[in-house]
């Protein structure tokens, strides 16, 4: 059952073909949502496919671009956005049942910076349930699936967004971020994908999952690809009071291939926690060794308190997110659950019926975390180990620009194989320190592995991270990576 | 058994802002239900805060004006609770790092030295919307525009010992957040409005008793009723040999009762935690100085300042300085001719009377203070007699005018013209020999009835004191009565 479409190619790809006048952005939203309509028995990438108003949009940019006046890189070429990502006239539901019919008023700050970079939203994308998950099985939607092989997970929460670009749907994806959903998707499904430093881009129009965790990511076949995407979103927006006043990093200018003198921290200690397959660390190790090659010096670097990321991070992640989803109440929008008695029978009845097992576990976990009495035992000493583990960044950081690490502990995973709650947890030993520090992280293709349990071979990301700020070196030692390389250029059989 | 009544108010004021706290939309009162909001107010996806820097410099006038310390730091934190009005589930406010602590506000003592209210902390917070049942229907309604209006809540320390003291505290501390343009503090627009904490315990006791609140007062004679009764019912309940339980009340003013809204078995968990979307708020001891050297004079002040200018005793002084507009008022009299004393005086007792007798402001009064001075000098002088002034003044202060062509057009001229009065005192010694005679046999009373029927005669325009005098001298005196 395989597509009628031929997938599209990378941002450079179709930039080049549209300047040449091969294609129009027109043909390219119809290629693209006709993939996306091809692949969604087998992927359920794409949610809400807007093919009216997408074609209308790609019509004006092929004007724009015939007079000479594309507004950027990105002008008439598609896209698509997660669903917890909003945007003015379309639905936003989260992948939750609770916002069944919800159409949002109002763009997100990076959308309405996409739109006015001339980018052309096809759709959005499948996701877990608010975010909540590293699988994309916690979709109202039923879960997307990995392009790689459809009986495994493409990693989660933003699996929709990682799908759609590796299946060749799309070029570039919105995502986000809150403790990997964009890197450990990307890295499950062998494609690159970026968390910037947080407050880079505006959360502004972000449906909130743990405030002080998330950001806005960036999908794309290359870094290249993620730069050019950043470029467009990121920069100080008054709308959210945690965005960097910082000017943006202008990443695309400063790919220049050149990794001379760059001193990468290797830390072994959290390259030796339990969990990690030893042939994503021989992945990862080798990668590091092409860039040693190209100049770069490796220094090995400690992270002692990263043991205790995780068990920080869903303490705190749980705790903001039982405020965040208390808007989520029957009284103004989205679900309202008709239930005998009042108002509080009402919320009631919405709540549990419009929230998934994933989402209420994680309400009531963070409920339990900032209870009287419990708050000093785990929500305080979670943010604590915040700040250790902040400091033990700091620390690596006096040695090194970058640390590299792996993304996931394993590669793509069987939906069966996280049937618990904890083991789907600790699948994210490696990304949540990036989001408990607010440093920027990359996840990108460094070659592949077979599963534990054996199987074809599967993509294995190399996780390189940033100090805080730096997102233009962490995308320059990608794209470098890249071009000394060919693992980004693999792709799943269409 | 006698009891000490121990009171804490925790007052809830709107800031004068022209936006909401954290969001654009405008501030308007009596709007149609659910016109002054945008996204942010209904709690929408992917909505956030912005904090509003014109509430923070108003919630810091408020602070310097109740001496408070200001911190340079301080912390949104979320409070988290289920509510229909309550849009995101959780209120803004301020709750580990308030803006403010340890301030106080002073009310004058009647005797003795100036009581000094304590202040626990003032914090910036958001005020929730409005539901509405409207009888007909069993749905409830709900109105967004009040939410995330700007407020402060002003917490005070148990020190308030009656009913009648929280009330003057709170008089006081209305006039202080309007004095320095903090809020407008209209309480029938709810911008204004207190929940007490009242408990009993017996005479000489350390320790607080449990404690019940009041919720929601929104007028100075509700604050002061509701607190009675509450008072009431504890004292009436410990002397029966009961137990106080400690409640949420609300107060019925039609009915004068009190009702009880839930009874406490533990304390709540709203499970307050730093809000993640805001930002500290930073505030520099420079900026602290700024505001407080823009600050206006307030009523402390103002008011040691009319004692010593104009040699008030203190509670006069303070009983004007207490309010803004009066004090202006007053001042300009006082720069007149007339001393500042006397128009103290008059202002104190006439003009505050019929200010209250018409439930009226000092605004509403039509006579310019310059007449009103022009008036008392009158009467300091003897042109009018001080009965026939005040009469006058009553009349004046809602019509205005000049007093001394009022005095001239009604022939009110005090007589005090020793050949005038005396004739009428002639007449009247003659009319009336009964009172003569008990004068004479020593009934001191009767002179008294004889006066008055000289100022009869005169139509009160005679000068009591000329006319005592006279009397006296031609009663008892050497010259005797010409019969």
């Amino acid at each position: 059952m395989s597509a009628r479409t031929e997938p599209l190619g990378t941002l450079s790809e179709l930039r080049a073909a549209l300047d040449a006048g091969a294609v129009t952005s027109v043909q390219l939203a119809e290629r693209a949502l006709a993939r996306g309509a091809e692949l969604d028995a087998r992927f359920r990438a794409l949610l809400f496919p807007r093919r009216e108003r997408a074609l209308e949009e790609a019509a004006a940019a092929d004007v724009r671009r015939a007079r000479g006046e594309a507004r950027s890189v990105l002008d008439g070429v598609p896209l698509a956005i997660k669903d917890c990502i909003v945007q003015a006239g379309e639905p936003a539901t989260a992948a939750s049942r609770i916002l069944s019919g919800y159409v949002s008023p109002f763009d997100a700050s990076a959308v309405a910076r996409l739109r006015a970079a001339g980018a052309v939203i096809v759709a959005r994308t499948n996701m877990d349930e608010f975010a909540m998950g590293s699988s994309t099985a916690h979709s109202c939607y039923g879960p997307a699936r990995n392009p790689w092989d459809p009986e495994r997970s493409p990693g989660g929460s933003s699996g929709g967004s990682a799908a759609a670009v590796a299946a060749g749907i799309v070029p570039l994806a919105l995502g986000s971020d809150t403790g990997g959903s964009v890197r450990q998707p990307a890295a499950l499904c062998g494609i690159t994908g970026m968390k910037p430093t947080y407050g880079r881009v505006s959360r502004y129009g972000l449906i909130a999952f743990a405030s002080s965790l998330e950001g806005i990511g960036t999908f794309g076949r290359s870094a290249a690809d993620c730069a050019a995407l950043l470029d467009a979103i990121a920069g100080h927006d008054p709308a959210d009071s945690t965005s960097l006043p910082e000017p943006p990093p202008r990443a695309s200018a400063s790919l220049t291939g050149d990794v001379s003198g760059l001193r990468i921290g290797i830390p072994r200690d959290v390259l030796a926690l339990p969990g990690a397959s030893p042939a994503v660390v021989e992945r990862v190790l080798a990668a590091a060794d092409v860039l040693a090659r190209a100049g770069a010096k490796l220094v090995d670097v400690e992270l002692p308190h990263m043991r205790y990321g995780i068990a920080a991070y869903y303490l705190i992640a749980t705790a903001e997110a039982s405020s965040n989803l208390a808007r989520f109440d029957g009284v103004r929008y989205g679900l309202r659950a008709h239930a005998p008695g009042g108002v509080t029978e009402m919320i009631e009845a919405t709540r549990s019926e419009g929230f998934g097992a994933e989402v209420k576990r994680r309400v009531l976990l963070g409920t339990y975390v900032l209870s009287a009495g419990y708050y000093d035992a785990y929500y305080r000493k979670a943010q604590r180990v915040r700040t250790l583990l902040r400091r033990d960044f700091e620390r690596a950081f006096a040695a090194c620009e970058l640390i590299a690490m792996p993304t996931s502990p394993e590669v793509a995973f069987r939906f069966d194989a996280k049937a618990d709650a904890l083991s789907e947890y600790l699948a994210d030993v490696f990304t949540v320190p990036a989001n408990l520090a607010g440093v920027p992280a990359i996840s990108l293709p460094c070659g592949v592995a077979r599963p534990e349990g054996g199987g074809s071979e599967l993509p294995v990301g190399l996780q390189l991270l940033g100090r805080p700020l730096e997102d233009a070196a962490v995308l320059r030692a990608a794209d470098a990576f890249q071009r000394l390389t060919e693992h980004h250029l693999r792709r799943p059989a269409p | 058994m006698s009891f000490e009544v121990v009171i804490g108010l925790e007052v809830h004021c709107q800031l004068r802002t022209r936006s909401k706290l954290f969001s654009s939309a405008p501030v308007r009162f009596g709007g149609a239900p659910n016109t002054s909001v945008v996204p942010l107010d209904i709690a929408l996806p992917g909505t956030l805060p912005v904090l509003n820097g014109a509430a923070v410099e108003l919630a810091i006038r408020a602070a310097l004006a109740t001496h408070c310390t200001i911190h340079e730091r301080s912390i949104f934190a979320r409070k988290n609770y289920f509510y229909p009005d309550l849009p995101k589930g959780y209120q803004i406010s301020q709750y580990e790092q308030p803006l403010a602590t340890g301030g106080y506000v002073e009310l004058a003592a009647s005797e003795g030295a100036a009581r000094r209210i304590r202040l626990t902390r003032i914090h910036m917070e958001e005020d929730a919307g409005k539901s509405v049942h409207d009888g007909s229907a069993s749905d409830t309604l709900i109105d967004l525009n009040r939410a995330g209006i700007p407020l402060i809540e002003i917490v005070s320390e148990p020190d308030l010992r009656s009913a009648a003291e929280a009330a003057e505290y709170l008089r006081k501390l209305r006039e202080i957040v309007r004095a320095v343009g903090a809020s407008d503090a209209d309480m029938e627009k709810g911008q204004f409005r207190c929940d007490a904490n009242v408990s009993l315990r017996r005479a000489g006791a350390t320790t607080l008793g449990t404690r019940t609140e009041i919720k929601n007062l929104n007028s100075f004679r509700f604050v002061e009723a509701a607190i009675e009764r509450e008072v009431q019912r504890q004292a009436e309940l410990l002397e029966s040999g009961g137990a106080i339980v400690q409640a949420t009340l609300g107060y019925d003013a039609e009915r004068d009762r009190l009702g009880v809204m839930r009874v406490k078995e533990n304390a709540d968990d709203y499970r307050y935690f730093p809000d993640p979307d805001l930002i500290p708020v930073v505030i520099s001891a420079a900026r602290i100085e700024a505001i407080r050297a823009a600050l206006p004079e307030l009523a402390d002040a103002r008011a040691r300042r009319f004692a010593a200018q104009y040699a008030l005793a203190p509670r006069d002084a303070a009983l004007i300085a207490a309010d803004r507009a009066l004090s202006a008022w007053f001042e300009a009299a006082a720069k007149q001719p007339a001393q500042p004393k006397s128009v103290a005086n008059w202002l104190l007792r006439d003009v505050l009377a019929a200010l209250r007798e018409r439930d009226a402001e000092i605004e509403h009064v039509k006579l310019a203070p310059e007449s009103f001075a022009a008036l008392v000098k009158l009467a300091e002088d003897g042109a009018i007699t001080a009965k026939n002034a005040r009469a006058l003044l009553a009349e004046l202060l809602w019509t205005g005018g000049d007093p001394a062509s009022a005095i001239a057009e009604r022939g009110l001229a005090a007589v005090s013209d020793a050949g005038a009065l005396g004739a009428v005192a002639d007449e009247v010694i003659a009319a009336n020999a009964k009172a003569v005679a008990s004068f004479r046999a020593g009934d001191e009373k009767s002179l008294n009835f004889l006066m008055g029927q000289v100022m009869r005669r005169t139509q009160g325009k005679a000068d009591p004191a000329a006319v005592r005098e006279i009397l006296s001298r031609k009663l008892g005196g050497d010259e005797g009565v010409t019969p």
